[in-house]
């Protein structure tokens, strides 16, 4: 068996370089067909009508006059839906229509004719007391004497923090094409993070072999957590398909069905009591949390956050089921509020104690896993950021702009999910590499290519990387930063395997034994020997007219024992802020990201998702917030006009420090897309609290809520 | 097409622009004009033109005839029925840009312009900017900075950087966040968005490629 180990960073030609991605060039020329952008022969488009109540018993629908509209191929209506059926959100899908064109599916939607008796809803879970019987108690949790150690402590935080639901907004909305063949063939073209699973789930839902349905999705525009099941639209529209004589139908929701039912990220609202010595050391926490995530409730967040090990702690949390749309995993699931909330405050602590909160952070490293890893985090951020100079006790300042500097910390696991591969080597000399894995635009066809290229010896240009089909080896779900690990490691073994064959074809050409073979610079030399060598074309010609096809496999349960991937990821973030405390407008100035997840296969698109990440976070922070209405149950802002994302202008300058070094290069390929999407939403809620000296306790930061945190008012 | 149309495209061509200012604290006029006239108009259309009709677009070059309904919209015209997928449908009210397309030179929001609209207008897709297999420099710009993650706002930005530099041949830093400020990326690639459109105007002669 190859020894699969990663060569020393120092001997590494492919990876580690800071590479362009393979698929830039299509999509920047607008050639990349997104599974939205097919257009098939025969093509059938559709749309869906969504339920306009958040509670409400349907007492009749009537189709018809939609069916008897020209153009129209076929009505659904969605399981259960019926009289009696109740919606429990507003946008719960109703019906789905297809038709000849899009406008025609519209006006059938519109002619459906549906009554309904409207129920109360609960829609608002800011304030815990008008939830009622909406909030269920989901267990308490206690640690040592927390009522004795606060009661004891020199200094006592008592503070209330919230972080509104948000939604992923994936800019390529949830859909797919798709088309019922005869013989209960099925071509689905999906935009998914799951290209070998959802099929599977498809299958379920739908009463065909899973063996039958061909997913493809070469590239897909955004999911963040959120596209991992085929969802009820993708088998309506398979039926649709069936009924409409196999003819293929696309659908893809509308942007505002997008925003209120294809995803949410759980709201978190916490009161947190800390207490602590004069000189820094906590000593307690006690917390009451709730959130919601729509009808199932919502789920409790990893408080106290990092700083994990408190000695004496009493954790209680309450879910409230709300009339809203479903929440689904949003990158870093309950990561990035349970940071907001630890840091806000811990933060707000260390002004109990007069102390500076980068002092606090560090004193008490020793509370959490990796103490000397943050410490150092929290090292190179302060110097990043210039924390000495830009620090200033909260609220002081003069004139109408202050500015103020803020901290938030990550943990993350990322360990490699079950991933194989299949690596081609052909005796015309060409390689290919495949696997049933997806890119959702974190450089993983680029990061397979790298690997394969580093592992054979050979030029990127050398590799073909085929993803995004069901029908390659299966590769996890693009979820929990699980794919760099699954899929380097699955890439690395594959790719060994099948130079082992090669190896064993060419050693009595070259005098020798596979064992005592390398592969070097597109040639196949005995190890350390340019000489005794034969080009890789050469080589491919010795293995006669079948092509060497290996397998390699990652196995979760024994990457920690291989090494090639394990898990653990720590970052730290801070922020500069600038606030006008007379318009109550916050800008970015600067923001910092240190991160480390151990082997870093690509830094420049590393990189670029951190910057992604910290991006992200401003939204959250200063801007992004689902605003729904108690009266009508309804979102009012299911658009992209006021569901505010920043822009270009509104960034600041953002430095990412990715903590490559040998003792994290040494732990293997660690995931990243979630860990660097934790901290900074922190960051900038505490530079605000730095900035003005008084808390806004609630993201995003608005306007209102900082002329409102000025005017000494307690707002949600 | 009269000058007056004109004018009113250059209007819903500024909405975008003017949303971030507006979200920069300042006035509010210019969006709501920009973004509810087309809807009223395709309202108001099927009192005197209904069904499909057979239109013919100038389109990168070339005269393309295509059915559509008096309401379809000329990015619905371009996805929907010439095939042509580079401008994406996102927000479709005239907010994130991932449509823009170029019409007399000017850029526009493909999902404000009704199709029947451009008809006698000169349109520019990213599809027309080079030949397949070949990257347009301003393409290039923002490969090379991996200015792009899933990928899908990329080719309105592409374009919107290419009517950007077109009029600002050399710009400062400042004006290339300010009039890139009309398309939205979820997956925050506005670090590399810069450095491409910065990049870009060095390797790029503005109008030469018009």
């Amino acid at each position: 068996m190859p020894e699969y180990k990663w060569p020393p960073m120092n001997k590494r030609k492919i990876m580690g370089q800071r590479l362009s991605r393979l698929d830039g060039p299509v999509k920047s020329a607008g050639r990349a067909k997104y599974p939205s952008d097919l257009n098939p022969q025969g093509l059938l488009q559709a749309a869906m009508l969504t339920a306009p109540y958040a509670h409400a018993k349907i007492k009749s629908i009537d189709t018809a006059a939609a069916k008897a509209l020209p153009g129209v191929t076929a009505i659904r209506l969605f399981d259960k839906v019926a009289p009696g059926f109740e919606v429990q959100w507003a946008g719960q899908e109703l019906a789905l229509v297809s038709a000849t064109s899009e406008e025609v599916a519209r006006d059938a939607i519109r002619a459906i004719k549906i009554d309904w008796e409207i129920l109360p809803h609960v829609v608002k879970d800011e304030n815990l007391a008008k939830v009622g019987t909406r909030a269920k108690a989901a267990g308490e949790k206690v640690t040592g004497d927390p009522d004795k150690a606060y009661g004891e402590a020199d200094v006592k935080l008592d503070s209330e923090y919230g972080i509104p639901v948000i939604t992923h907004c994936c800019l390529e909305p949830h859909g797919q094409v798709i088309a019922w063949k005869g013989g209960d063939q099925i071509d689905y073209w999906p935009s998914t993070q799951a290209v070998s699973t959802v099929a599977g789930q498809l299958a379920s839902l739908i009463g065909v072999p899973a063996g039958n349905i061909n997913v493809t999705c070469d590239y897909m525009g955004g999911g963040f957590g959120s596209k991992f099941p085929p969802d009820p639209w993708g088998a309506e529209s398979a039926r649709l398909s069936k009924e409409s004589g196999g003819r293929p139908v696309k659908f893809f929701l509308d942007r505002a069905t997008e925003l209120t039912i294809a995803g949410i990220r759980p709201s978190h609202f916490a009161k947190i009591k800390i207490g602590a010595k004069k000189d820094g050391t906590i000593t307690s926490w006690m917390s009451d949390s709730w959130s919601s995530g729509g009808a199932g409730g919502g789920p409790a967040t990893p408080i106290p956050y990092v700083f994990a090990n408190i000695p004496n702690a009493r954790i209680n949390h309450a879910s409230v089921s709300l009339n809203s749309g479903p929440q689904r995993a949003w990158r870093a699931p309950n990561h990035p509020q349970a940071s907001f909330l630890t840091c806000s405050a811990l933060t707000d602590l260390a002004a109990k104690l007069s102390m500076d909160p980068l002092a606090l952070f560090m004193k008490n490293a020793n509370l959490t896993l990796r103490e000397a890893t943050y410490t150092d985090q929290l090292k190179k951020a302060a110097e990043l950021i210039d924390w000495k100079n830009k620090y200033h006790a909260p609220g002081e300042g003069k004139g109408s702009i202050r500015r103020g500097v803020g901290i938030g910390v990550a943990t993350w696991g990322g360990g490699g999910h079950a991933s194989k591969c299949k690596v081609i080597l052909h005796p015309d000399g060409t390689v290919e590499v495949e696997l049933g894995s997806q890119d959702l635009g974190t450089g993983n066809r680029t990061c397979i290519s790298m690997v394969a290229a580093e592992s054979l010896g050979l030029p990127m240009s050398a590799i073909k990387v085929k993803i995004g089909k069901n029908s390659y080896p299966a590769s996890g779900p693009s979820g929990g930063s699980t794919t760099i690990g699954g899929v380097s490691t699955s890439t690395r073994k594959a790719s060994l395997n099948a130079l082992e064959k090669l190896f064993e074809k060419v050693a009595p050409a070259l005098g020798t034994t596979a064992d005592q073979l390398e592969a070097v610079d597109s040639r196949i030399q005995v190890k350390g020997n340019p000489n005794k060598a034969m080009s890789w074309k050469q080589a491919a010609q010795k293995m006669g007219p079948s092509p060497i096809e290996e397998m390699g496999e990652n196995v979760p349960a024994q990457a920690a024992r291989e090494g090639l991937n394990t898990l653990g990821a720590a970052g730290v973030q801070m922020a500069e802020v600038e606030v006008d405390t007379e318009t109550g407008i916050v800008k970015m100035r600067k923001m910092v990201a240190v991160q480390d997840c151990g082997l870093v296969v690509n830094p420049k698109t590393a990189e670029s998702q951190v910057f992604g990440a910290c991006i992200m976070s401003i939204c959250s922070a200063l801007y992004e917030e689902r605003v729904i209405d108690q009266v009508t149950g309804r979102v009012l802002n299911p658009d992209m006009e006021f569901y505010k994302l920043a822009g270009l202008p509104d960034i600041g300058e953002i430095v990412v420090h990715m903590d490559i070094q040998e003792v994290h290069d040494k732990r293997g390929v660690i995931g990243l897309g979630e860990p660097c999407a934790i901290g900074g939403t922190a960051a900038i809620a505490n530079a605000v609290f730095n900035a003005l000296g008084v808390r806004v306790p609630m993201v995003p930061v608005t306007a209102d809520r900082v002329l409102n945190a000025l005017g000494n008012k307690r707002y949600a | 097409m009269s000058s007056n149309n004109d004018s009113e495209k250059d209007k819903q061509a500024q909405s975008g622009f003017s949303r971030r200012s507006w979200l920069g604290g300042v006035g509010t006029g210019a969006v709501g004009v920009g973004v509810l006239a087309p809807e009223a108009d395709a309202q108001a259309a099927p009192k005197v033109m209904s069904g499909e009709v057979e239109i013919s677009l100038d389109i990168n070059g070339k005269k393309r005839s295509v059915k559509v309904e008096p309401r379809t919209t000329l990015l619905d015209a371009l996805r929907n029925r010439m095939d042509m997928t580079g401008a994406k449908r996102v927000c479709d009210r005239g907010t994130c840009g991932a449509c823009t397309v170029s019409v007399n030179g000017k850029i526009v929001y493909g999902c404000t312009m009704l199709a029947v609209d451009a008809v006698g207008k000169n349109i520019q897709t990213i599809e027309g900017l080079a030949p397949e297999g070949q990257l347009h420099p301003v393409s290039a710009a923002f490969v090379n900075n991996d200015a792009q993650q899933c990928g899908y706002c990329t080719p309105g930005f592409v374009m919107a950087a290419k009517g950007f530099l077109d009029k600002h041949p050399n710009p400062t830093y400042e004006q290339v966040e300010k009039g890139l400020a009309g398309n939205i990326c979820r997956c925050g690639t506005y670090v590399g968005v810069r450095k491409a459109v910065l990049e870009a105007a060095k390797n790029y002669k503005g109008g030469s490629n018009a």
